[in-house]
């Protein structure tokens, strides 16, 4: 590798000798800067292999003169905040939920956090924002209709035990399907639609409504009550606002009545410690619409 | 003549098995493939029973050049597949209501992806790399391709591959392996392809008439040879059954995971980029009319990207279960790998001084200067990212795909056009190209789209690392994953724009390419004789 042709222009420079289909090669040294860089790359390789976990030996690799792994560095630095927020952690399971917003640090930590593990775990359904699907079966959790209950200790038991799963304190509650089911005639489900449509007080057609409001009587008033509030006891929703979970057309209308929906919900207990579920209970508590 | 039945009645029992396969088919890809394999062999086993008998012209005496034609053809042709599926589903990721409900299951993203990825890059750059070393090792070894008609079979049975993995992902056929999703059968398939394409490759280099193997062709074999290794070791799997594409995979668990990104990175290396090495290495110098800066540069960083690249694959893997000690020999490689795979760019660049002129007046020697800058860059930025630090912020960010593509689109696809616009005037006995200005407007769309390309993504890359590690005062996370979705909105926009002035750039190609073989003055028949055997 010698360095006697540094400075000459590549036409100075000999070629090989060879010449394949017109083509022949210079005989140019290896570009300095080029080798040295490659060195010192290699150089920096080898440094960094004895630094740090790399040789693979017999039974274990060599563990590097720092001591470094990448899972004891998550874990350090998990375990500052962990050590950060134990205080307020403990606070937030042991206190009474409605009294929570009454400590303004422990308050902001549990919505902050609650924030954190809606948009882990809640979003996927509810929205990033917390608005929903509308029409869709996915709660608007903005608002204050609430399906099963907007105080806090409410929701908290939502979130812990989820609605319509396989858990044994999961909320539950199940509408017949009046249609697939023959509970009702074709013509009665035509009727009650259009009772339900007026509850809310949308165009509808108001001679099949009057029928309807016997139909309603007979099968709907057990869970949505004379009046069409509905009853957060049974999770029955409230049918005289304009808030459809299913969408309010008749034709969406016509399809619950006749199918039933079955919205279902996860028991976060087995995922979430407690003291996270009473943070997102904050969270979704404090979006607006909580009681 | 006895050659012939024997062809005829393997033509004729591959037609009945693939029959009987498609009758017990147990889903509809491998029915489809199985179909498709039956109405080739039977059409293959017609035309030798037509074609038996006949004379065939002998032209031993010439390089064969059908091929490589063919090769070109069919490089131009799965460029713009490939192209438009790749913008086609940048868009779905801008605009998800391109998942068309009537498509679903067939023309959805996750489908549309591997066929996007593979047709580029084994469609499109697998076809440019046979078909130019086809041409290369001819020229520089002064002989014909050895074997006779094995120079089809191995582009015709490349084309078969292609087929049948782009209708099997269709279909939803996959080993959900990236840059490896055909199944066992398709695998099959290409290995004994793949050993046909080295038999010929070293049996043209094995009875040349140079004393010397030129350094293309050292790149091209060393493409042919690992990948055929990379190919077999991380396809290895069990069918589930005989008459069903599904197959299970040998290894489990991070022994899989770091097979395929053992096969994966080298794939970027012994394929994009070794065999990409070779045609840069004939076509710059042969475009520039001067010789190769550095011999001496050339055998150094040969045996040192060769070396080292096949070791880097674990970068893939960073922060998994992947042991610490992988990860951390895998970054220092790609770190050491960074000046072997510089050597080829200096080479490339520095074997145009003296010639800086052309770049003026001549935009084919820019196309092939643009890509080998391209190949500096990306070289440079994968080493950087696979640095543990830069990593954690980089990885499974589009950042990443920022990176593919500048080395893709730039290195790749640049210096295959390039190539082709060399080969086209020469396969086809022309002057010249049918419009410089065209290569002109090519160049100059390609080079904008992939700055499109590759600045959206570093700016979304970043932005969705920076979004995903951020966390308030007290650890909690800040964003959620669709707030960094629905940010990278305009950003995505930029990419398919990109894209869609790069395929504009292909197509102004193919129309010049048509044009040249169709309308440029014909070149004075010269005998591209190579020496009596």
């Amino acid at each position: 590798m010698s360095t006697d042709n540094k400075n000459k222009a590549p036409d100075e420079v000999e070629t090989t000798g060879h010449s394949w289909d017109g083509i022949e090669e210079y005989n140019n040294p290896l570009p300095r800067w080029w080798l040295y860089t490659f060195y010192a790359c290699i150089v920096w390789a080898l440094g960094y292999s004895v630094l740090y976990p790399a040789w693979p030996l017999v039974k274990q690799a060599t563990p590097g003169i720092l001591g470094y792994s990448t899972r004891a560095e998550v874990e350090k630095e998990i375990a500052r905040f962990d050590e950060a927020n134990a205080g307020l952690v403990q606070e937030l399971e042991a206190v009474e939920l409605a009294a929570i917003t009454e400590d303004p640090d422990l308050h902001n930590y549990a919505v902050q956090g609650g924030a954190a593990v809606f948009k882990t775990w809640c979003a996927q359904c509810h929205g990033s924002g917390a608005a929903g699907v509308q029409a869709s079966g996915y709660p608007n959790l903005l608002d204050d209709d609430w399906l099963w209950g907007g105080t806090i200790d409410e929701i908290h038991y939502t979130v812990t035990n989820g609605i319509r799963n396989e858990s044994d304190d999961a909320r539950y509650s199940e509408m017949p399907a009046f249609g697939r089911d023959e509970l009702l005639e074709p013509e009665q489900i035509d009727q009650v639609v259009a009772f339900v449509q007026s509850l809310s007080g949308q165009d509808h057609d108001a001679a099949l409504a009057t029928e309807g409001a016997v139909v309603f009587e007979e099968n709907c008033i057990s869970c949505h009550m004379e009046d069409g509030t509905g009853d957060r006891a049974q999770g029955a929703p409230n049918l005289t606002d304009a808030i459809w979970l299913y969408g309010g057309s008749a034709d969406a209308i016509k399809y619950t009545v006749e199918n039933a929906r079955f919205g279902v919900m996860p028991n976060w207990n087995e995922r979430l410690s407690e003291a996270e579920i009473r943070a997102v209970a904050s969270y979704v508590h404090q979006l607006g619409g909580g009681e | 003549m006895m050659w012939d039945y024997v062809k005829m009645a393997l033509f004729g029992v591959i037609a009945v098995l693939a029959a009987i396969a498609a009758n017990y088919a147990r889903d509809a890809a491998y029915l489809v493939n199985a179909l498709t394999i039956m109405a080739v062999a039977a059409g293959m086993f017609f035309w030798t029973v037509r074609s038996t008998g006949e004379a065939k012209p002998v032209e031993e005496g010439e390089y064969m050049d059908g091929v490589v034609r063919a090769g070109v053809i069919a490089t131009c042709f799965w460029g713009v597949v490939g192209f438009a599926a790749g913008t086609f589903i940048a868009f779905q990721l801008a605009f998800p209501e391109l998942n068309f409900d009537w498509a679903q299951g067939y023309a959805n993203f996750g489908r549309l992806r591997p066929l996007h990825t593979s047709a580029v890059i084994f469609a499109f750059g697998g076809n440019a790399l046979i078909a130019t070393s086809f041409y290369v090792v001819q020229r520089t070894s002064a002989a014909r391709l050895w074997g006779g008609n094995a120079a089809w079979f191995v582009f015709w049975g490349f084309q078969l591959m292609i087929v049948l993995a782009a209708t099997g992902y269709l279909l939803g056929a996959t080993q959900s392996k990236e840059y490896a999703e055909p199944e066992w059968y398709v695998d099959w398939w290409l290995t004994i392809v793949w050993v046909v394409y080295l038999a010929v490759f070293l049996g043209t280099i094995i009875k040349r008439k140079e004393p010397h193997i030129y350094v293309a062709n050292w790149f091209y074999l060393s493409f042919i040879v690992t990948v055929a290794m990379l190919h077999v070791v991380n396809n290895l799997s069990i069918p589930v059954s005989i008459f069903g594409s599904k197959s299970v995979q040998v290894f489990a668990g991070v022994q899989d995971a770091m097979t395929q990104w053992w096969y994966g990175h080298n794939a970027v290396g012994f394929f994009l980029t070794a065999g990409f090495l070779g045609m840069m290495y004939y076509f710059v110098p042969k475009q520039a009319e001067r010789p190769v800066f550095s011999y001496k540069l050339s055998i150094i960083h040969f045996w040192a990207l060769i070396f080292l690249y096949i070791w880097a694959g674990p970068h893939h893997l960073h922060y998994t279960a992947l042991p610490d000690w992988a990860s951390t020999l895998g970054m220092v490689f790609s770190i050491m790998l960074w000046m072997p795979s510089w050597g080829g760019m200096i080479n490339g660049l520095m074997t145009l001084s003296g010639a800086w002129d052309k770049l003026r007046t001549d935009p084919v020697i820019r196309m092939m200067v643009v890509s080998v800058g391209f190949y500096g860059m990306s070289t440079f930025e994968g080493p950087m990212m696979s640095i543990k630090a830069v990593n954690s912020l980089s990885h499974y960010t589009d950042w990443t795909i920022g990176h593919v593509h500048s080395g893709a689109l730039g290195w790749n696809g640049m210096i295959t056009f390039g190539a082709l616009y060399f080969l086209v005037p020469k396969l086809w006995h022309r002057e010249r190209l049918y419009s410089l200005s065209m290569v002109s407007w090519h160049f100059w769309l390609a080079t904008i789209g992939i700055v499109l390309y590759a600045s959206a993504m570093w700016v979304t890359g970043i932005m969705e690392g920076l979004m995903w590690r951020e966390v308030d005062a007290q650890g909690f996370l800040v964003n959620s994953f669709a707030d960094t979705v629905a940010a990278k909105f305009p950003m995505y926009v930029v990419r398919g724009t990109g894209g869609l002035l790069y395929i504009t750039g292909a197509l102004i190609m193919c129309y010049n390419l048509w044009k040249t073989v169709t309308s440029a003055p014909a070149e004075a028949r010269a005998p591209v004789a190579a020496p009596a055997e």
